[in-house]
C-alpha cells in the first residue's frame, strides 16, 4: 500500500498560516513527521492559490524536500503552481504525483503536465454533472480519462482512478460504490489500473471520536479489494496498525512478531 | 511467433558487504534478482565458498572427508594455510567446536588465542563461529570478536537466545554477523528486527535459515530460503534483504548416505564418490535457492561447485 500523507492542507489552520507567512518550519516539521510515520508521498495542498501560487509551491516543494527524502503529491487546481511545482521536485526520491484530473474540461490540463514533466497524476472518476450514482458510472468515466490520458501521452501505469469517497454520515449507500468501483476499476486495463482513496472523506463529519474507527475499518475493506494507494493520515497510529495488519492478511508483508515496529 | 523471455523486475534488492582485510577482502550480495537470472538483473557479486577448519581435531568426521585433511587438521593453523596456500580458498569458516561443553569445554580465552594465531598465519577472510551451544557462545564469540578486532570478519552464530551479548560484541569491534534462526522464516524475520533494533546495521548482518543436508530436510531450506529471497525482491522487505549463508558441510558430513561403507550398501557406488556429490548437490541446491556465502567441506566438492557457479554467473 502506498500512503501518501494528507497533513499538510491548506484547510488546517497551522499550515495555512505557516504558508501565508512564509515560514518553513511547521510544514517541514509535519512532513518528517509523516515521512518518519511511514508516508511514501507527501501532499502538498495548497488549494486553488489564486495568488501568488507559482511562488507558493515552489516555496512549499523546495521546504519539505529539504527534511524528507520522498516524492511529494502537487495538489492544486492552479495548473501554473502545480507546473512550478513539478519543475522544482527533487526526482531522485522518486517521481511526484498530481492531485487531480478528473472528467471535467478544466482539469484535462493536469494530464498535460503529467506527460510534460513525466509525473503519475490521480484521476478522480467525477464528471461535468452530479456526483456519480454507482461503480458502474464511476467506471464510465474512469474509461474516458483513460482515453484522454492516451492522448496526452500519459501511460496506463502512471495514471491512479479514485473512486471519490464520499461521507458514510450523509450518503451511506455511497460507501459500497466506493469499494466496488475500486475492484472494477482494475479490471478495466492489463496489467491493472491503480487505485487511489481521499480516506479520510469517508469519516467527515461524524463525531471526531469515531473518526479513526471508521478510516481504519473503511480501509480494511478498500484494500481487500485491491486498493493501491490512500491519501491518509499516518500519524494515526491506530489506523497505520490497521493497515499494517491487513498487509499481513492479505499476504503483502511477510509476519514477524514485531511487525506493527517496522 | 517468436518467443519473449518473460521478465520480472523487482523494487528491492540484496544487501551487500565485505569481509576480510584490504585485497583479500571478499564481498558477498546486492543482487536485484533471483539467482543466476542475469537476463533479468544484476548479480554484482559470485556467491562466495569459504573452506570450513575447526579448533580440534575432526575426530567426527567421516573418513572421506577426514582423508582430505590428514596432515593438517592437528593444528588449526597448519589447516588454515593449507586452505589458503594449497586450495585457494578465497575465505575460512573457523569452527571453535571444542569449546562446547560436551567436547573438550575450553574456554573462551583458548578459543581467542586460536582465532589470534590463525587471522596471523592467513590473509583471506574469515568466518568465526562458536560451537552452536546458546550459552558457551556468548562467551566464546565475544572473546573471539575482540580478538579479531580489526580484521571485519563475520562472527556468528547470534540465536534468538544469544544474541545480545554476540550482537554487542560484533558492534564493538566491527565485524559483520550472522543470524540465525530454524527453518522459521517468520522467526528469522523477527531476529533480524530484534538485531537492527539494538542498533546494529541491517547492512552488516547475514541470515542463515538454518541449513539441511539432500534427504534430510533440504526442501524446507531451500523454500525458505526462496520466501527470504523473494521478501526480499518482491516486497521489498528491507529485514528480508541481509545476504545468506547456508552452511552445508556440518549437516551432509553426518549422515548414512556419507558415511554408510560401500560393504553395507554396495548399490550406493563409490563411498568416497558419493559423499563429495552429496555435498557438492546440496551446496548447489542451496546457491540456486538464494544463498550468498557456503561454508564447505571437501575440497573436491568445493572445486566442483566453484565451476557450476562459473557455468551459471
Amino acid at each position: 500500500m502506498i500512503i501518501i500523507g494528507e497533513k499538510i492542507s491548506v484547510i488546517a489552520k497551522k499550515v495555512r498560516e505557516a504558508m501565508n507567512a512564509r515560514d518553513p518550519e511547521p510544514i517541514q516539521e509535519l512532513a518528517a513527521a509523516q515521512w518518519k510515520a511511514g508516508a511514501h508521498f507527501i501532499d502538498v495542498n495548497i488549494g486553488p492559490a489564486e495568488e501568488n501560487g507559482e511562488d507558493l509551491m515552489k516555496w512549499m516543494v523546495e521546504s519539505i524536500q529539504q527534511v524528507v527524502q520522498a516524492p511529494l503529491c502537487l495538489d492544486t487546481t492552479n495548473a501554473a503552481a502545480l507546473e512550478a511545482g513539478l519543475q522544482a521536485h527533487n526526482n531522485e526520491w522518486g517521481r511526484p504525483l498530481i492531485n487531480s484530473t478528473s472528467n471535467e474540461p478544466d482539469r484535462f490540463v493536469m494530464l498535460e503536465m503529467a506527460a510534460k514533466h513525466n509525473a503519475q497524476c490521480i484521476a478522480l472518476t467525477l464528471g461535468k454533472g452530479s456526483l456519480p450514482a454507482d461503480a458502474e458510472e464511476r467506471c464510465g468515466i474512469a474509461a474516458e480519462i483513460m482515453a484522454r490520458a492516451a492522448e496526452y501521452g500519459v501511460p496506463m501505469e502512471d495514471l491512479f482512478l479514485d473512486p471519490l469517497i464520499l461521507q458514510v454520515c450523509t450518503m451511506q449507500d455511497q460507501a459500497i460504490h466506493a469499494i466496488k468501483a475500486v475492484k472494477m476499476f482494475q479490471e478495466l486495463n492489463d496489467p491493472p489500473m491503480k487505485t487511489v482513496v481521499g480516506l479520510s472523506n469517508v469519516s467527515n463529519g461524524v463525531p471526531k471520536e469515531m473518526r479513526s474507527l471508521i478510516d481504519r475499518v473503511y480501509l480494511t475493506l478498500l484494500m481487500y479489494e485491491g486498493l493501491s494507494a490512500a491519501i491518509m493520515n499516518p500519524l494515526d497510529k491506530d489506523l497505520m496498525d490497521v493497515l499494517k495488519t491487513t498487509d499481513i492478511f492479505l499476504g503483502n508483508t511477510l509476519y514477524a512478531h514485531s511487525y506493527l515496529e517496522m | 511467433m517468436s518467443y519473449v523471455i518473460p521478465k520480472e523486475s523487482y523494487t528491492g534488492k540484496v544487501l551487500s558487504f565485505d569481509f576480510g582485510k584490504d585485497d583479500r577482502a571478499v564481498t558477498v550480495g546486492g543482487e536485484n534478482t533471483l539467482p543466476f537470472l542475469s537476463f533479468e538483473g544484476q548479480q554484482p557479486s559470485r556467491p562466495v565458498i569459504a573452506c570450513e577448519i575447526q579448533d580440534c581435531p575432526p575426530d567426527d568426521w567421516p573418513d572421506t572427508v577426514k582423508e582430505a585433511y590428514k596432515d593438517v587438521s592437528g593444528d588449526p593453523v597448519a589447516w588454515a594455510r593449507h586452505c589458503q596456500d594449497v586450495l585457494n580458498a578465497k575465505a575460512i569458516a573457523l569452527r571453535l567446536l571444542s569449546t562446547h561443553p560436551d567436547r573438550d569445554d575450553r574456554s573462551a580465552e583458548d578459543a581467542a588465542g586460536t582465532v589470534r594465531d590463525v587471522l596471523a598465519a592467513v590473509d583471506v577472510p574469515l568466518v568465526i563461529l562458536g560451537s552452536n551451544h546458546i550459552e558457551k557462545d556468548s562467551t566464546v564469540l565475544v572473546a573471539a570478536a575482540e580478538a579479531a578486532s580489526g580484521y571485519n570478519c563475520i562472527i556468528g552464530k547470534a540465536q534468538e537466545g544469544n544474541y545480545k551479548t554476540i550482537v554487542a560484541a560484533a558492534l564493538a569491534h566491527n565485524h559483520k554477523l550472522i543470524a540465525m534462526s530454524e527453518l522459521d522464516i517468520n522467526l528469522a524475520k523477527q531476529l533480524n528486527i530484534l538485531i537492527t533494533q539494538m542498533g546494529f546495521s541491517k547492512e552488516k548482518l547475514i541470515t542463515d535459515p538454518m541449513c539441511s543436508a539432500l534427504g534430510y530436510g533440504l526442501e524446507y531450506t531451500y523454500s525458505v530460503m526462496e520466501r527470504i529471497r523473494l521478501a526480499a525482491l518482491a516486497q521489498n522487505d528491507p529485514t528480508m534483504q541481509p545476504p545468506i549463508l547456508g552452511d552445508v558441510g556440518m549437516y551432509v558430513w553426518k549422515i548414512k548416505e556419507t558415511v554408510a561403507p560401500e560393504a553395507d550398501v554396495p548399490e550406493w557406488g563409490t563411498l568416497r564418490e558419493r559423499g563429495i556429490a552429496w555435498e557438492a548437490i546440496t551446496a548447489t541446491a542451496m546457491l540456486l535457492a538464494g544463498t550468498n556465502l557456503l561454508i564447505m567441506r571437501h575440497p573436491a566438492a568445493i572445486e566442483t561447485v566453484e565451476k557450476t557457479i562459473d557455468e551459471l554467473v
